[in-house]
């Protein structure tokens, strides 16, 4: 009830807050919501240090329009119904000129309606569903879309790991799920593959043997795992238990430390699609990797983090040659993106705020995350 | 046919630790008569406990395994009577609302005390148990799949040996069907509730260990859905009714993997509540509750 109450006050404060001016003398404030903790938090501190960095290496190079930038982080406990009152308090309390925020879709979707109806700009660094930024023109994102990986891991399994019949295992709410299993459907029968089975689970689920004995009575010679990492994992090690050895597969909501550390030995010979691979020997990647390593005691960047900087990154370019921060021509500032060349290869910010990029398959050996390919729009 | 003996077995191993959670729940209602909300968190407690645990013994080996889940079961008892001490016995006597409250309350400090000491995000449950991979005919038997259900069989043989055999378990019997004549009979109705949370506490720390066992991610809100589960399969057996518990988790358990291997799958939740609601029709006291008419 407390938290109806507050979320509504925040409401109306809203309203309120979109014509108060930031205040110029300041540091120019940018807001973060992220899944700092709970079942994916591996994402959003991955995201939160890369835009961290960003956020650091600006401030040291001097700024933007003459003055620091500060970012201000809430942790939304990967929980449903955070995101919402978050955006409300960093709009209408903190002011913040922009939001960065999330890798999880379900929760990017929460947030979006709220900075469309504040009129205030919203990156999303890596949620790849197709809806949120038809919630309006403030909403942008930085990474390609689902239809597009959908196809990408669709052609994946029919010519390189030459499938025939796969089986689909995805969430039956999870918008993130829900929409990549619909374009790899589409995809895969549209490329002569067949889906002999198409199972869901329900969010939280930890049991998938029931599901995992009906692909194996279907006799599959591969399954798509469209979700996050903690439960693609748990799939993998119970379809490996079953005696499933077929090639797993699935999207970017697949790469995390976790993955491995959960699923062990059952995640060899797996694949997943993301948005770039800290192998890549491009200079632009190779220097990123290295000042991240320095600052965040040997980490290497994964695809959440490389987004997360160059979100950030493009954030600050728009506000640079916005020249201001008044939220009508950031908007229009970052809509004009128009080959950036960040760490995650080169963003235009298209029509329909979203942008095109190229997209990196990763194999899973011994243990480690391995490039094997990079699929171009 | 092999399919459908797999998923038998699934069924019977997700039931099997659903049935664990159930016993705790019905045995509390049948002493004390409310429902202890906070039961699905000490499951989550023996969870982390098993998790700890395992670090010290050597991995993968049966007494190591073993001692792990008595160690878990002894610090879940603990923490239930403790639970009981603290938080139930002084409302003994008020209304049976106050004390639903107050288990949910419990339910929640422990759940958010649980995201500051162990963290928020999932950790991975170390494999306490040898891991082994048996071929019958065409079926896969995983050896924790095989864990569950013995521990769970052993566990409720037991139960039952100490509820009917047993003085202490007389005097449970005894307060359930009439805590003032138990009083009268000369039973100390404190140490007999005590026990009885000890009980089912312990329990639900073998369900937690062995939820993780197969599961292995564990996390403070862990105990939610099981818990929810467990306790519907408590009310689907009857509640207050020690068999019928056990009964109503395996039956949910099997139900729900039918479904989820079923072209079904998205209405998993759905069909079990379904079940659940057209058995309480004809059978308003569960399966095997006995149905009393209550006097006005």
């Amino acid at each position: 009830m407390t938290k109806f109450l507050r979320s509504l006050g925040l409401a109306t404060l809203v309203a309120s807050a979109v014509h108060a001016a930031d205040d110029a003398a300041g540091p120019i404030k940018v807001g973060e919501f992220a899944s700092l903790t709970g079942k994916e938090a591996a994402f959003g501190q991955s995201s939160h240090k890369g835009t961290l960095l960003a956020i650091e290496e600006i401030n040291a190079a001097g700024g933007v329009l003459g003055r620091k930038l500060e970012l201000i982080t809430e942790d939304n406990q990967s929980k449903q119904g955070e995101s919402a009152t978050i955006a409300k308090k960093l709009i209408s309390r903190d002011k913040v000129v922009a939001l960065l925020g999330e890798v999880a879709s379900g929760r990017t979707l929460e947030a979006a309606p709220i900075a469309q109806h504040a009129r205030v700009p919203l990156i999303t660094p890596s949620s790849t569903n197709k809806s949120i930024t038809e919630k309006g023109n403030y909403i942008f994102r930085t990474c390609f879309i689902d239809p597009f990986q959908g196809g990408v891991m669709a052609k994946f399994a029919r010519q390189h790991l030459k499938l025939q019949r796969v089986a689909v295992l995805s969430s039956v709410a999870l918008p993130y799920s829900v929409d990549l299993a619909k374009y790899f459907r589409e995809a895969f029968a549209a490329q002569g593959g067949a889906i002999v089975a198409d199972l869901k689970f329900t969010e939280g689920d930890k049991d998938f043997k029931a599901q995992l004995t009906s692909i194996k009575a279907a006799g599959v010679d591969g399954i798509f795992v469209p979700g996050y990492y903690t439960e693609a994992a748990l799939i993998a090690r119970q379809a490996r238990e079953l005696g499933l050895t077929c090639p797993l597969f699935g999207g970017d909501g697949w790469e995390a430390p976790q993955l491995i550390e959960i699923g062990g030995p059952a995640m060899e010979g797996t694949y997943f699609s993301t948005h770039y691979s800290s192998e890549d020997p491009s200079p632009a990647v190779r220097g990123f990797v290295k000042r991240f390593r320095v600052r965040f005691a040997n980490e290497t960047p994964d695809a959440m983090a490389a987004l997360g900087y160059d979100s950030a990154m493009i954030l600050a370019d728009a506000l640079r040659r916005a020249g201001t921060t008044e939220p009508a021509k950031l908007r229009d500032a970052i809509a004009a993106t128009r080959n950036y060349d960040g760490i995650t290869g080169r963003t235009t910010i298209d029509s329909h705020r979203n942008a095109s990029k190229t997209a990196v398959v990763i194999a899973i050996q011994d243990g480690r995350f391995h490039f094997v390919e990079s699929v171009a729009p | 046919m092999v399919e459908f003996f797999q998923q038998l077995l699934n069924g019977l191993s997700l039931g099997a630790i659903y049935a664990l959670i159930a016993l705790g729940y019905t045995m509390v209602y049948g002493v004390l008569r409310f429902i202890n909300f906070a039961h699905s968190d000490v499951f989550m407690v023996g969870a982390f406990l098993g998790y700890y645990l395992g670090r010290l013994v050597p991995a993968g080996t049966l007494w190591g395994g073993l001692a792990v889940l008595a160690g878990a079961m002894a610090g879940c008892a603990l923490l239930g009577m403790t639970i009981e001490r603290l938080a139930y016995r002084p409302l003994r006597g008020a209304p049976t609302l106050n004390v639903l409250i107050t288990a949910i309350g419990v339910s929640l400090l422990l759940e958010y005390s649980g995201q500051v000491f162990f963290g928020a995000a999932p950790r991975n449950f170390p494999a306490i148990f040898p891991v082994r991979t048996f071929h019958v005919g065409g079926l896969v038997l995983g050896s924790n799949q095989l864990i569950v259900i013995l521990v769970s069989v052993v566990l409720m043989v037991v139960l039952q040996l100490i509820v009917h055999r047993t003085k202490i378990g007389t005097a449970m019997r005894a307060v359930s069907l009439n805590p003032r004549a138990a009083v009268l009979m000369g039973v100390n109705n404190d140490v007999v509730i005590s026990f009885t949370f000890g009980l089912g506490s312990a329990l639900a720390a073998a369900g937690g260990i062995l939820y993780a066992l197969n599961y292995p991610s564990v996390d403070p809100l862990m105990g939610l859905m099981p818990g929810l589960k467990a306790f519907v399969a408590a009310i689907l057996g009857g509640i207050g009714n020690i068999p019928g518990a056990a009964l109503g988790g395996l039956l949910l358990g099997t139900t729900e993997t039918f479904v989820n291997g079923s072209q079904w799958s998205t209405y998993k939740d759905a069909i079990g509540f379904a079940v659940l609601i057209i058995i309480l029709l004809f059978r308003p006291a569960g399966l095997l509750g006995r149905f009393t008419i209550e006097k006005v």
